[in-house]
């Protein structure tokens, strides 16, 4: 280990592995693969489209993990960040 | 009461075999009667490692197409008369077996024995489907590393979709020196990812390359590996057995970790 390595706080490789393993994981054992992803996307993005006008480029969804509110350890959830571009446009076109 | 244990990894290369070879020589060592079955059709391995490689006779396939009587092609072990190992077949592919003859050949070998080790082929084609089918539990093998990991996981659901009612974890050639530098998952790490049991810890050992030379496996001899070995072969057997400090440290060794834990 070097003097650097002390000073800078990068993730060690180990850690890195095991971040990488847990969000592999989470997606392995969901079953989801990129191509189902990309259609939840594409649905999702279509749902809210008809109501609010949103970035669709700069949406970002993932199966990640979250502690269950049951208290029965970590569960897989499904995180959908949608940047909204204009709450009203689109609500008023819909008839 | 007889035990039927599946050695299972999923990728190759991690140490099902030498797994197999030690759990089965160390439960013989305890006074159990053991079978080891190769169910790796096409590539067989642990007669190599067992150092029986030149006593073969039969295999497995000859037993399931019925050309000879189990006890015919059971090899007993050079060291230990309570141990044999049925070999696998080298020449016929991984279709020749069903899971259905396993579970037949498994439940007749059932009445003789108290351990029936089945080490599984990579893979989770045929080979894995006939190994795990007469499984009453398993012990799943993996290293710190990614790849081995996912694939341990993917074993694991398997597993528990075949009920598998217990499934036991083995962390294999770990590397102490490198866990503490950061640059390699802990024991602890793996465990939390797979969220099964550990049973035990096998540390990278260079006696385990000079056993294997020797086909004579270092179950319950001086070196880390060997103690870690019987240790896991104990808790097969039910007995609770402290997890071994892997660190091989010396007095100092122990005296710095001391102090590093008061700061």
């Amino acid at each position: 280990m070097g003097l650097f390595d002390l000073f800078s706080k990068k993730k060690s490789s180990g850690d890195y592995a095991k971040d990488r393993l847990k969000l592999l994981l989470v997606s392995d054992r969901a079953n989801c693969s990129p191509d189902i992803m990309e259609q939840i996307k594409n649905d999702i993005i279509e749902v809210i489209s008809r109501y609010m006008e949103i970035d669709a480029a700069g949406l970002d969804i993932q199966i990640t993990q979250t502690e269950s509110e049951g208290g029965n350890g970590s569960v897989p959830a499904l995180y959908a960040n949608i940047p909204i571009k204009d709450m009203k446009a689109k609500a008023k076109s819909v008839k | 009461m007889s035990e039927v244990i599946v050695i299972t990894s999923g990728k190759g290369g991690v140490g099902k075999t030498t797994t197999t070879a030690n759990v089965g020589t160390g439960l013989a060592k305890l006074d159990k009667k053991v079978v080891l079955i190769d169910t790796d059709i096409g590539l067989r391995n642990l007669d190599v490692v067992m150092g029986l490689e030149n006593r073969i006779v039969y295999n497995l396939v000859d037993v399931v197409e019925g050309n000879c009587r189990y006890k015919q092609a059971l090899i007993k072990d050079k060291t230990y008369p309570n141990l044999f190992l049925l070999p696998s077949a080298q020449t016929k592919d991984k279709t020749s077996v069903t899971p259905e003859q396993m579970k037949k050949l498994v439940d007749e070998l059932k009445k003789e024995f108290d351990y029936i080790l089945l080490d599984c082929p990579a893979g989770i084609e045929q080979g894995f489907k006939n190994a795990i089918a007469a499984a009453d539990r398993a012990l799943v093998v993996t290293t710190p590393e990614v790849s081995a990991i996912r694939d341990a996981d993917r074993i694991i659901g398997l597993l528990e979709a075949n009920e598998i009612k217990k499934i036991d974890l083995i962390v294999n050639r770990i590397r102490m020196d490198m866990v503490k530098r950061g640059e390699m998952m802990s024991i602890e790490d793996v465990v939390e990812i797979l969220a099964i049991d550990l049973i035990g810890a096998v540390p990278d050992d260079e006696n385990i390359v000079i056993s294997t030379n020797q086909g004579q496996p270092l179950v319950g001899d001086h070196s880390l590996a060997g103690r870690a070995y019987f240790n896991i072969c104990k808790r097969v057997t039910g007995e609770e057995v402290e997890f071994l400090d892997l660190t091989d440290s010396g007095f100092f060794k122990k005296l710095s970790k001391l102090f590093k834990k008061s700061n």
